[in-house]
This record gives structure tokens, C-alpha cells and sequence, in this order.
């Protein structure tokens, strides 16, 4: 029984992680590289589920055409906010740089509340996604499965792109230091360019994913998401895109068997992720894949 | 007699004098200040009374924000988090056992807390020793490692302060929140924190630690090379502006008496960044500056969400959530185009206003 149920919650939490992952790969990225939390990341994954809905709803696309128009729009998205706020700050002392981060996520939360309304909207859950699979006695949503696998996928994805091609070598560049790579002939801008558009389409998918979970969409939904993704990639290594997953997997888990065991502790789920923060800082500020970056 | 040591003793002649000088000057504003707060109590109406309680509120937030913010350099987006504990700890302090019961419908309160009531001075000072206390646990992991994790850890602190008020079931009252707390603020409170605030803030920034502070801001490698310990410089500076925010949310909650967790979201904090930023970050001056503007022109700003009528011809509607959008754009585009603010990192100065009002005199000045 205790065996079932800590299976049933240990895919469950796999799922909710590979959420965290998935947008945690953005975040962690963009760290590396240009030493910038970049705040709005969340808020930049609640405007991909929009996309996708008015794609669905409005457009009538089938859903995984919907979800691909929402992850190039969402990775220009990225790229713009990169281009207009962030660009200009490149070499302006760093709290400029985050002030902005703030302020652009502070818009695009007030911008779709005043656009899209503050009334939750329902999104669409595909029929392929809809069955409920019974493996022995438990029993989890297809979608959760597929969620566990998309994401696995994408992380061998980024791992090619990061590793084996010539633009995740200028990536990985940059990250050591961001002042020689344009002496050795490497456009600077392109190469932050593109880790913004590819973190954005990441948290696309991480986005559509939440919400066909959940399934509805609000304007502040990527809050929440936002920080605990930040937690988890400083928990796997803030740098690291594998840390970034392995942390959201960490997270994910332990969020979900907390309350599944403790029910009484439901009401504090979102400061648990807050706690871990502070205990990583104390006890392995480098988190679990993560070496120590270069100022 | 030496040369050099009759020169040295001039400057010393002539810097005490001009201390003297400005403490003088200093003395005779706080004093017309009082004149004017005076007046206004007496004669003005309660809207007035509530802005003037208000800008003072903001001045005490603005100037202990831009002390972590602006003048170390540490970005953290904090002061909704110890406003917010400020004003619960010290209202639960200042209610009586019977106000308690009332308000606590659902849980009865903690019965430690429950039979406590005491006056209004200690529980501001204790609702500040709240926050600061909050302050050093958040700061010490985090200083320790990467600054810059600050913004995101306060963030997250902002957050879960909400969720604890509105679970707490037994100690905060949950989402129903405090009513009845008795308003025990008034001007002289309030400008009273704010001066001392000022006061406290301007001799820190001005003293060996504040150098180091700015030092920390500059280049952190270059000032622990100096043998500052960057640690503990940040982390003092992160309680102390904990501190003077706290105290502002006992202010806040004795002033509008009726507290929920609602009232402390990120958008107060938002509000003071904007405020230390347009002011100039690392400018107390500025701070107070642009904390008396914003006071007054987010009032104007409700402007924005009203219909607008264009020369009589057609009518747009009223947008509500405006506001907020205006805010997040000028955020945006000061730190894009303006990010010297009012003030950049000057000073107000009687040396300055005095060689500004009275150009061509020597007015006290050191040859240089």
C-alpha cells in the first residue's frame, strides 16, 4: 500500500518537476551566461500558454501546430525583451540590468491583466493526452507520462545543441568570459540571442504543458512557477542544464511527497521551495552539478 | 611654531565652524518642519493629513530601500515582506484581549499572545526588531554566497510571508486580517521615523561604514582587498534598512487600522523601486525628493484609468489596471534613458545651496 502510493506520488512528482525543469533550463542559461536572473522568464511562460490558447481558440490550429506557433512566438518574445531592455544595460553596472528584469516582468504581468482579463481561462486538454493509464494499482494521467518524456527528450535536445555544435561551444564561451569571446570573432549578440530564444521555447513548452495540467491559464500563473524554477536550477547548479532538470525532478518530488504525507502542511507547498533555497545557500552554494562561475 | 601645523589648525578652525554652521541650519528646518506639521494637524482636512502621513511613510521606506538597493548596491526587492511583518507583529502587540476576541472568529488567537496589550511605542520598536531579526537570517545565508541572489531570495520572502499570514490561522488571522487596530499615528509619529530615519541613515552613509558601503557598490573585489569585510558591511546595511522598514509597517497598520495579507504585495515594494530609482539610486536625497512626488503623482496617475475625453470629440474608456502598466513603462524606460535620476548620486548640501543662493561669496569654504 505505502509502496503504491509512494510510486504514485513519485511519478506525480516527476511530472510537476519536469515542469520546474523545463523552464528551470532558461533560467539557468541565461545566468550563465550573462551573470542576469532574468525575472521575467516566468511571466514569458504564462504569455506562451496564451499564445497557444488563441491559436486554438481563435485561429482553430490543431493543438501541437498551436504549441509550435506558441514556442516561436514565445522564443521572439524572448529575443525582444533581450533586445529592447536587456541589450542596452550589457555595460551599465549589473542592478540596472536587474531593475529592468523586474520591470519588464511587472508589465507583462499588468499588460495581460489588462488585456487578457483576470479571469482564469480553461485550456483545452488534447484527447491524447486525456486518458488515465492504470500500471498495476496506480493510475496517472497520460499527460504526466508524456510530460516526463517530452522533457527528457528536449534535455538530450539542448545537450546535442549545447555540447556538439558550434554555437553551444560560443555559448559555453561566453559563460567563461563574456570579454574575449567578440575578439575571437564571435558575434556576441547573436549567441545571447539565441540562449534567450531557445530558454524561451523551453518554458514554452514547460508552459503548455502546465497548463493543459492544470487545465486553465491566468496572467499571474508564472509566478509561483518562476521562482520555484529559479530554486530548483540553483539546486541543480545554477550554469548546468542538467543541474537545471535534476533540481526541478528534486523539487518536484519532494513538493509532492510533502504534502501527499503531511496533508496539514498543504497551506505552506509554496514556501517549502523558498526553505531549500536557503538551505542550498548554506550547505552547497554551488548546488548539486554546479561549479563555481567566474565573476 | 611649525607652518604646516598652524595650517592644519586653521582647517580645523574652519571645519568645525562650518559643521556648526549646518547643524544650525539643519536645527532651524526641523524646527520650521515642526511649525508646518503643526498647522497642518490644525488646520488641515483628512485627506491632506492622510498624504502628509503618507509621504513621510514613504520617505522612511524610500531612504532605508536605497541604503541596500542604492548605495551598497545589493538589488533586493524586500520592503513588502518587513513592512508587512512590522505591521502584524506590532498591531498584535497593541490590540487588547477583547479586540483580539472579536476579531478572531474562526481560531481563537495563541493564548501567549492572546493577553498581551502594550503601548504603541515598544510595539513599533519590537515590530522593527521583527523584521530586522527576519533580515539577518535571510542575509546571512545569501551574503555569504552571491549577492545577487538576494533579489530573487527576498522575492521568494515576499511570497511566503503571504502564505504563512493567510495559513497562521491562530496568529495572524488568516485572509480576514486585523480590524479595529487603534490609530495611534499621527503626523509627529510619522515625520518623527522619518526624520530619524534620515538622521540615523545620512551619519551611517557619512561615516567610515558608509565609505565602505559605497566601496562594496563600486568594486567588491577591489574594497575586501582594502580589508573590508564585504559580509559583514551588507549585512549590516540589510537589517539596518529591515529595521526602519518594520518600524514604517507599524506606522502603516496603526495609521489605516485595518491590516489583511492583501495589503503587502509586491506591488509596495514595486512602488519604492520606482521611488529610489527616479530619486537616483545611491541618493538619500533623491529618495526624499521623489518619495514627496510619488506620493502626490500616484494620485495624479488615477488619472490614467478614468475615461478621457478628447476635446469634447470622443470618449476613451476608463482602463482599469492602467496604472500598474504605466508604472512597470516608467520603470522601464528610466533605467533605459534616464538612469541618473533627479539626483544621480549627489547630495543635498548646505555648502551647495548656500554657494547656489549666494554665488560669489566665500561662505565658509575651504581653499582648495
Amino acid at each position: 500500500m505505502t509502496v503504491q502510493l509512494f510510486l504514485q506520488q513519485l511519478i506525480n512528482g516527476l511530472g510537476l518537476g519536469s515542469l520546474y525543469g523545463l523552464i528551470a533550463i532558461g533560467y539557468t542559461m541565461v545566468y550563465g551566461i550573462l551573470r542576469l536572473i532574468n525575472f521575467a522568464h516566468g511571466d514569458v511562460m504564462m504569455m506562451s500558454t496564451y499564445f497557444a490558447f488563441f491559436g486554438i481558440s481563435m485561429f482553430s490550429l490543431p493543438w501541437w501546430l498551436a504549441a509550435l506557433v506558441a514556442m516561436l512566438l514565445t522564443a521572439l518574445l524572448g529575443i525582444a525583451i533581450d533586445q529592447g531592455a536587456y541589450r542596452p544595460l550589457r555595460r551599465a553596472p549589473r542592478i540596472s540590468a536587474l531593475i529592468t528584469a523586474i520591470g519588464v516582468s511587472f508589465f507583462l504581468e499588468n499588460a495581460s491583466l489588462v488585456v487578457f482579463g483576470s479571469r482564469p481561462r480553461a485550456f483545452h486538454r488534447p484527447a491524447i493526452f486525456e486518458p488515465v493509464w492504470e500500471i498495476g494499482s496506480i493510475s496517472v494521467l497520460s499527460l504526466t507520462v508524456y510530460t516526463i518524456f517530452i522533457t527528457l527528450a528536449l534535455l538530450v535536445l539542448v545537450y546535442i545543441i549545447v555540447y556538439r555544435t558550434r554555437m553551444g561551444m560560443a555559448m559555453r564561451a561566453v559563460s567563461r568570459d563574456m570579454h574575449t569571446v567578440p575578439l575571437m570573432g564571435i558575434d556576441l549578440n547573436r549567441v545571447i540571442a539565441f540562449t534567450f530564444g531557445m530558454g524561451s521555447a523551453l518554458a514554452a513548452v514547460g508552459g503548455i504543458l502546465w497548463a493543459m495540467k492544470y487545465p486553465q491559464i491566468e496572467p499571474l500563473m508564472g509566478i509561483i512557477p518562476g521562482l520555484k524554477a529559479f530554486v530548483a536550477a540553483v539546486l541543480g547548479g545554477i550554469g548546468n542544464v542538467f543541474g537545471a532538470v535534476l533540481g526541478g525532478f528534486i523539487l518536484g518530488i519532494t513538493e509532492i511527497m510533502l504534502v501527499a504525507f503531511w496533508p496539514e502542511l498543504s497551506g505552506y507547498r509554496d514556501a517549502f521551495a523558498f526553505l531549500l533555497l536557503i538551505l542550498v545557500l548554506l550547505f552547497r552554494p554551488t548546488g548539486i552539478m554546479g561549479e563555481e562561475l567566474p565573476e | 611654531m611649525n607652518r604646516e601645523a598652524s595650517y592644519a589648525r586653521a582647517r580645523q578652525r574652519w571645519s568645525r565652524r562650518t559643521r556648526r554652521r549646518n547643524s544650525l541650519l539643519s536645527l532651524a528646518v526641523v524646527l520650521l518642519l515642526t511649525g508646518l506639521l503643526y498647522l497642518a494637524g490644525r488646520y488641515g482636512d483628512e485627506y491632506q493629513i492622510r498624504i502628509l502621513n503618507m509621504v513621510a511613510i514613504y520617505i522612511t521606506l524610500a531612504v532605508s530601500y536605497n541604503l541596500i538597493n542604492g548605495i551598497t548596491g545589493q538589488f533586493s526587492l524586500e520592503p513588502n515582506a518587513f513592512v508587512a511583518l512590522g505591521a502584524y507583529s506590532s498591531a498584535l502587540l497593541t490590540m487588547t484581549p477583547v479586540e483580539k476576541e472579536m476579531n478572531f472568529i474562526i481560531d481563537p488567537c495563541v493564548p501567549w499572545l492572546a493577553q498581551v496589550a502594550i503601548p504603541f511605542l515598544p510595539a513599533v520598536v519590537i515590530g522593527g526588531i521583527v523584521a530586522a531579526v527576519f533580515a539577518l537570517l535571510m542575509g546571512f545565508p545569501v551574503f555569504r554566497v552571491r549577492g545577487d541572489y538576494l533579489a530573487i531570495v527576498t522575492l521568494g520572502f515576499g511570497e511566503v510571508i503571504r502564505v504563512v499570514a493567510n495559513n497562521l490561522q491562530t496568529i495572524t488571522n488568516g485572509p480576514l486580517g486585523l480590524k479595529g487596530i487603534a490609530a495611534h499615528t499621527n503626523l509627529w509619529w510619522t515625520w518623527g521615523l522619518a526624520l530619524l530615519t534620515l538622521f540615523v541613515i545620512v551619519r551611517l552613509v557619512n561615516s567610515s561604514y558608509g565609505r565602505a558601503l559605497k566601496a562594496i557598490r563600486q568594486n567588491e573585489l577591489a574594497a575586501e582587498s582594502m580589508g573590508i569585510n564585504s559580509f559583514r558591511h551588507k549585512l549590516l546595511a540589510f537589517t539596518l534598512a529591515a529595521f526602519f522598514e518594520g518600524m514604517a509597517g507599524a506606522m502603516l497598520a496603526h495609521l489605516i487600522t485595518t491590516i489583511s495579507p492583501m495589503l503587502f504585495t509586491f506591488f509596495l515594494t514595486f512602488n519604492l523601486l520606482i521611488i529610489i530609482v527616479l530619486g537616483g539610486l545611491g541618493s538619500i536625497t533623491g529618495s526624499v525628493i521623489a518619495a514627496i512626488g510619488f506620493a502626490w503623482g500616484s494620485e495624479l496617475l488615477r488619472a490614467v484609468e478614468e475615461p478621457i475625453n478628447v476635446f469634447g470629440w470622443f470618449t476613451i474608456p476608463g482602463i482599469p489596471g492602467m496604472r500598474m502598466v504605466t508604472f512597470a513603462v516608467i520603470l522601464i524606460a528610466a533605467m533605459l534613458f534616464w538612469r541618473e535620476g533627479i539626483m544621480g548620486r549627489r547630495e543635498f548640501s548646505w555648502q551647495w545651496l548656500l554657494d547656489t543662493v549666494m554665488p560669489g561669496r566665500n561662505n565658509g569654504a575651504r581653499e582648495q
